[in-house]
């Protein structure tokens, strides 16, 4: 089990931000981890910026809030701009290359580019371009299993959206098998 | 493990209330409450409780008034503005000796603000926001799991004081997702209210009022309130305190500023430095004995929060001068991260403690 990992993920509205960091939290409450999830994000229901933070550990959290994420989660470009100055060194970022570039100011974290939304589209719907890069951060860092998140869908997902699950979970092992697992 | 719920505050709030046996929720949207209405809208229903959208916050809290006369356990919620406009109504529900629970999702203010965390409200909240000499009962959670634990206490709390008690929260507190326990294990109390206008069959008129023409009436009420708020100042104050016994600086900090604090500590404490946190948990009555006990071990406090500085007057007053009190505040929406905190503990807490003792 992780001790502590603080997470950013941060697009903008529309791209299922949200979902994939409450996923990640349920599937490390079902782990037996401590977890906070929290949102911030403008009045626009699509279009806006969209952040969420998740911070797992293994032992009671304090600050739900962090400056200083151990990953990011970048979904677009101006959002990668925001927060990728801010990760800790020795920290990953990983970046939606279909709708950003790649960071050329950040030489102590990694760098993880995964083109989500081109590989969605070749899975059959764009709209899994978070599952992607969900299923890449999970596949890399291991903040918990693909089968927990899996596992959290049912619970996560609103009703009219569990018809996605299975495309969800393809997603997810398509973002793990291209970051080498 | 099998009890855990990944919830936000805001939900727990409706746990919580469902677990107080609450009869009746009216309240009009805002963010950042809405999660509150929206499950309370199946919850109440499905507990063969009363849920009702009103037409504004003002005819909400009138509805608690209502509803409260009758003896049933009444609650509403909102956020800054929309507490702001129900402040006449607390101040009748105070003034006619009515239990009801109020829950404030304070945002960045004053005016409209913005829809991200505040606790600007604390002086409109402990200080009686409305008219007339009256005090509101407020519990401040710092986590998901208070949000529903505090409930059932706040119902309580109001039926043994007979009036409102606040649950005094930010955006932060009420959107943030955490595991919670939903174990119902809650004491139960006399719930009887002989005082409610039930009907008369058997007995004579009860009067529910607020208007009290006699002079000397008025003043009996109000001798009769001052006397129930010094039995909870003696009876009702609530604290916690983390790695405070040696702290050289004690940080002083409520909602999610006290969440940050308590890694502030850490911080601190990874680099020798004696910081601790003091949490006030019921902000009315304040732990001002404890702050003042403290003070006199020698211990400088930082009032940390989202505001220009409020509660920060409540610990001046407990430490009577005895140690000197810093403030470190954000505003208008924005949360204080632990960086930013520890960098200002450093720069003007600890280190000038040091000088002290070196001088």
């Amino acid at each position: 089990m992780l001790k502590r990992q603080e997470v950013i993920i941060a697009g903008m509205g529309g791209q299922g931000i949200m979902v994939i960091g409450q996923l990640l939290a349920h599937a490390a409450v079902m782990e037996g981890s401590s977890v906070v999830w929290f949102p911030t994000y403008g009045p626009e229901t699509r279009g806006g910026f969209a952040e969420c933070t998740v911070i797992v550990a293994s032992e009671e959290i304090g600050s739900p809030v962090t400056s200083t994420p151990d990953v990011l989660i970048a979904m677009t470009q101006p959002l990668l701009d925001k927060f990728a100055p801010t990760v800790k060194p020795g920290g990953t970022i990983f970046v939606n290359t279909s709708l950003a570039e790649p960071p050329t100011n950040c030489p102590n974290c990694k760098i993880v580019g995964i083109a989500a939304n081109d590989v969605a589209t070749e899975l059959g719907n764009v709209k899994a371009a978070n599952m992607v890069m969900l299923g890449a951060y999970v596949g890399m860092l291991k903040p918990v299993k693909l089968e927990s998140l899996k596992a959290s869908m049912e619970e996560v997902l609103p009703e009219h959206n569990r018809r996605f699950i299975p495309a969800n979970n393809a997603a997810l092992e398509k973002g793990a098998t291209l970051v080498g697992v | 493990m099998a009890n855990r719920k990944l919830m936000k505050g805001n939900e727990a709030i409706c746990y919580g209330a469902v677990a107080a046996g609450c009869d009746a929720f009216f309240g009009y949207p805002i963010t950042p409450q809405n999660e509150i209405p929206e499950l309370m809208s199946t919850l109440m229903p499905a507990n063969n409780a009363v849920f009702l959208q009103a037409e504004s916050e003002v005819s909400a809290i009138n509805m608690v008034y209502g509803a409260a006369s009758a003896g049933k356990r009444a609650m509403t919620s909102s956020s800054s503005p929309g507490i702001s406009l129900k402040q006449e109504g607390i101040s009748y529900i105070a003034g006619a000796e009515l239990p009801c629970v109020i829950v404030n999702v304070q945002r960045g203010g004053p005016g409209l603000g913005n829809t991200q965390a505040g606790q600007a409200d604390y002086f409109q909240t402990v200080k009686g926001g409305g008219h007339g000499d009256y005090k509101v009962l407020t519990l401040a959670p710092w986590s998901a799991q208070e949000c529903y634990e505090f409930m059932p206490l706040a119902f309580d709390l109001a039926d043994q004081y007979r009036g409102p008690v606040a649950i005094l929260m930010d955006a932060i507190i009420g959107q943030m997702l955490e595991a919670v326990e939903l174990h119902g294990d809650f004491p139960s109390i006399d719930r009887s209210k002989t005082w409610a206008v039930t009907g008369t069959r058997g007995r004579a008129h009860n009067v529910i009022n607020s208007l009290w023409i006699d002079v000397n009436v008025m003043e009996e009420l109000n001798i009769r309130l001052q006397a129930r708020y010094r039995t909870a100042e003696r009876d009702e104050v609530r604290y916690a305190e983390y790695q405070v016994d040696d702290a050289d600086l004690v940080l002083v900090a409520y909602g999610c500023p006290a969440r940050v604090c308590r890694t502030v500590v850490d911080l601190a404490r990874q680099e020798g430095l004696k910081v601790g946190l003091f949490r006030p948990i019921t902000l009315y009555p304040f732990p001002t004995a404890r702050i003042a006990e403290i003070a006199k071990s020698g211990s400088q406090f930082m009032a940390v929060e989202m505001s220009c500085g409020q509660m920060v007057e409540d610990v001046k007053l407990a430490v009577n001068g005895a140690a000197e009190v810093l403030f470190y505040g954000r505003t208008g929406g924005v949360v204080p991260t632990p960086t930013e905190v520890f960098n200002f503990v450093v720069e003007y807490g600890v280190s000038s403690c040091a000088a002290d003792k070196r001088a």
